[in-house]
């Protein structure tokens, strides 16, 4: 089974190489995995720290936001063959002890896409304005892609080689974390979510997305639509 | 018949002909389709219609039951300029997605080359 492991960059510098090595480690045993970061128009040395690490380097020219780097590790996964593709922050906030466990459903054959959930193991690791934000997400993704998720906003995934062949995103940004859910609803995808470690850092919390852009994420989510 | 206009009315046409001036150059170059440019004639013959005659206006206020025909003015440009920024929106996004295809296509066929190398 050939896996893809996308982690999407932006000016992550500081923290890459050590989050590189750590999964490198805990994939050891999988078989043929490869480690793709998409460096979405970094300033900083984040391609050159994600070499040293070992990593496969998709460089975009220019900044495109989170959803155009998801869509390009995503059309690569496809390009390769890929059996299963794996979406991990490049912030550290992951714990890549918990990949076993993201893709163990769609090895089973028992889903499409997996989405790791922050919530499952229990509120208590996720600060309370991040718990505010979560639960708006959940709601706005059941009210507009008739989806029921515990963490719409959770960049730790996983998606089985049809999903990776059919889902297109469209939007840029942040957004594109719900516009799985449209795709999902739309492809009729077979979701399940499994419980992970989220580990909060001053600098995943800097680097995260910040509480007030959700009204933005929000705003493009409906011009999506409504176009 | 004498046409007697009112600064406002000839500092309003000068205007309309102006932005009329736009569309047909913008058209002629072929920058804008004759969709667009039948839209924007419209609206311009509209706003010079009833610049030279504000009592067309205001019968379209009576029919509409609005009480003057300005407001009819203001409710109708209001009603367009939501639509135009909702589709100038759209247009953006449009554009947006497009670059990130163009930079997705730029990634990819970088990584190629760098593979043909080694």
């Amino acid at each position: 089974m050939k896996l893809v492991i996308i982690v999407p960059a932006f000016n992550e510098a500081p923290v890459i190489r050590k989050v590189l090595v750590a999964l490198k480690k805990e994939i050891a045993s999988l078989g043929e995995v490869e480690i793709v970061v998409v460096d979405d128009g970094s300033v900083d040395a984040t391609a050159k720290e994600a070499m040293t690490a070992g990593a496969k380097i998709l460089s975009h020219p220019i900044n495109r936001g989170l959803g155009g780097a998801l869509g390009t590790g995503l059309t690569y996964a496809k390009l390769v063959n890929a059996d299963i593709a794996v979406t991990f922050d490049a912030d550290g906030q992951h714990d890549p002890g918990d990949i076993r466990r993201v893709i163990e459903p769609i090895r089973k054959g028992d889903a499409d896409v997996v989405i790791g959930s922050r919530t499952l193991k229990g509120m208590q690791q996720i600060p309370f304005d991040r718990r505010i934000i979560l639960w708006f997400g959940n709601v706005i993704t059941k009210l507009l892609f008739s989806v029921s998720t515990s963490d719409s906003q959770s960049g730790f995934r996983a998606f089985s080689k049809p999903a990776i062949r059919q889902i297109s995103l469209k939007t840029q940004e942040m957004e594109a974390s719900s516009e799985f859910f449209s795709e999902i609803n739309r492809l009729s995808l077979q979701l399940t979510e499994v419980p992970i470690h989220v580990i909060y850092t001053s600098y995943s919390r800097k680097k995260g997305q910040s509480n007030l852009n959700a009204f933005g994420i929000l705003g493009r989510l409906l011009l999506k639509l409504a176009r | 018949m004498q046409i007697l206009l009112i600064p406002v009315q000839v500092f309003l046409l000068i205007f309309i002909l102006f932005a009329f001036s736009r569309v047909w150059l913008r058209f002629r170059e072929r920058t804008i389709n004759i969709g667009t440019f039948l839209f924007w004639s419209l609206i311009w013959g509209l706003a010079a219609l009833g610049s030279l005659n504000p009592q067309f206006t205001t019968s379209i206020a009576r029919v509409l039951g609005i009480g003057r025909g300005a407001d009819v003015v203001i409710y109708a440009s209001l009603v367009l300029l939501f639509y135009l920024v909702y589709r100038t929106n759209v247009i953006l996004e449009n554009v947006r997605h497009q670059i990130t295809e163009l930079v997705r296509k730029i990634a990819l066929e970088g990584e190629k080359r760098s593979k043909k190398k080694k």
